[in-house]
């Protein structure tokens, strides 16, 4: 049991495939284009919202599915408040500058939208690059503070996980909910308008 | 199925549950999960490379990620062919240098796309890697895992995100 062991040259091909399931979904999901991106960030279009809410919800229940079936291990990524917190910003900033976020921006250019290549890959290679050159220095001390661990919100509320995980669903499914009825009353308002006389010709 | 395929568009719900099933079902096949900024840092130690070997040999960051073509480094690949596949099946495929809502903002001239969008892609990357993961690693498939550091990171990239969209573009039509 436990997931497949998949290794060498097979495995490449399998990253390529994941990642050729993932731009497709991407694209047709609307959620290469920067208009789509902008407009979920200044909260005008929540698509991007619900289709993310949707893939975390669902995620969520077939990884712990799959892990209680003892199929999938999880890969918890360590908790570090200091850089979770500070580089979240940091990245949050970059994402409204550029109108991508790193995968977004790679299938931005596949899609035919070449600022995601020229202005995001190429600041993506220098960003990066210069957080390794910074980062020997804040190893000793930044890195340090509030580093919790591989931590999860079951092992944080002291609970099991399929409680918190319903909690977790419920949550998205009311969020989901809300942001589509604002979804519709701002459609419905735009067709009211473009059905209106308008002043200016009247 | 050819048809939906061929489709200009799914519904947020189509695309936003087949996005969850991605992720889960690579947790299975691959051992691993939907991310992709590590790969940046990657391909940047392999360009460093090729001009200062042993700068990247000695750098503790490319120690613990070293440069090498690994399975994300993959997956980042695909994503371009298959949103350029998906682009191509519903003939939206189009080559564009600023998008339109940028140009109303701020105008058609190429240079300030560029450069504003490079100040975003630095952020971006330098963002990622200081906290550890990006939107893929840290919200679509930390916060699915229910990891702390996931929806800390989450929070960070659209408070931060939202912030400055709304400095920039306001909250009017364009």
């Amino acid at each position: 049991m436990g997931p497949l062991e998949i290794t060498g040259t097979a495995r490449l091909v399998l990253g390529l495939a994941t990642g050729i399931a993932f731009g497709f979904i991407l694209q047709k999901g609307q959620a290469l284009k920067f208009h789509k991106i902008i407009d979920a960030l200044r909260l005008k279009d929540f698509t991007i919202w619900k289709l993310m809410f949707t893939a975390i919800g669902v995620g969520m229940i077939g990884i712990y599915g799959l892990h209680d079936l003892g199929l999938a291990k999880l890969q918890i990524k360590p908790t570090i408040l200091s850089a979770n917190i500070l580089g979240g910003l940091i990245f949050g900033a970059g994402f409204a500058l550029l109108g991508f976020c790193p995968g977004t921006c790679v299938g931005a250019a596949g899609e035919g939208r070449l600022d995601g290549l020229y202005s995001g890959v190429v600041g993506l290679l220098i960003g990066a690059g210069l957080y390794s050159e910074v980062y020997p220095y804040l190893l000793p001390g930044f890195l340090k503070i509030g580093a919790l661990g591989k931590v999860t919100l079951p092992q944080l509320l002291g609970m099991r996980a399929w409680p918190v995980a319903t909690l977790v669903a419920l949550f998205l499914g009311a969020a989901i909910w809300f942001l589509d009825r604002i979804d519709r009353g701002a459609r419905k308002k735009e067709q009211a308008a473009q059905l209106a006389p308008s002043p200016l010709k009247a | 199925m050819l048809q939906w395929l061929r489709q200009r568009e799914w519904p947020w719900w189509q695309a936003g549950v087949l996005l969850g099933l991605l992720n889960a079902l690579t947790f299975y096949v691959s051992n691993y999960y939907l991310s992709t900024s590590t790969t940046f840092s990657r391909a940047t130690g392999m360009i460093l490379s090729l001009f200062a070997p042993e700068h990247v040999a000695a750098n503790a960051y490319y120690q613990a990620h070293k440069p090498i073509v690994d399975w994300q480094f993959m997956l980042v690949i695909g994503i371009f062919i298959g949103a350029f596949l998906a682009a191509k099946l519903s003939k939206s495929f189009q080559v564009s240098l600023v998008p339109d809502l940028f140009a109303a903002r701020f105008g058609q001239g190429t240079a300030r796309r560029w450069g504003i969008g490079l100040l975003g892609g630095v952020l971006l990357g330098f963002g990622a890697r200081m906290a550890d993961g990006c939107t893929s690693g840290h919200t679509l498939s930390g916060a699915a895992q229910l990891a702390l550091s996931g929806w800390v990171a989450t929070a960070g990239f659209f408070i931060g995100g939202i912030a400055v969209a709304l400095l920039i573009y306001g909250r009017r039509s364009y």
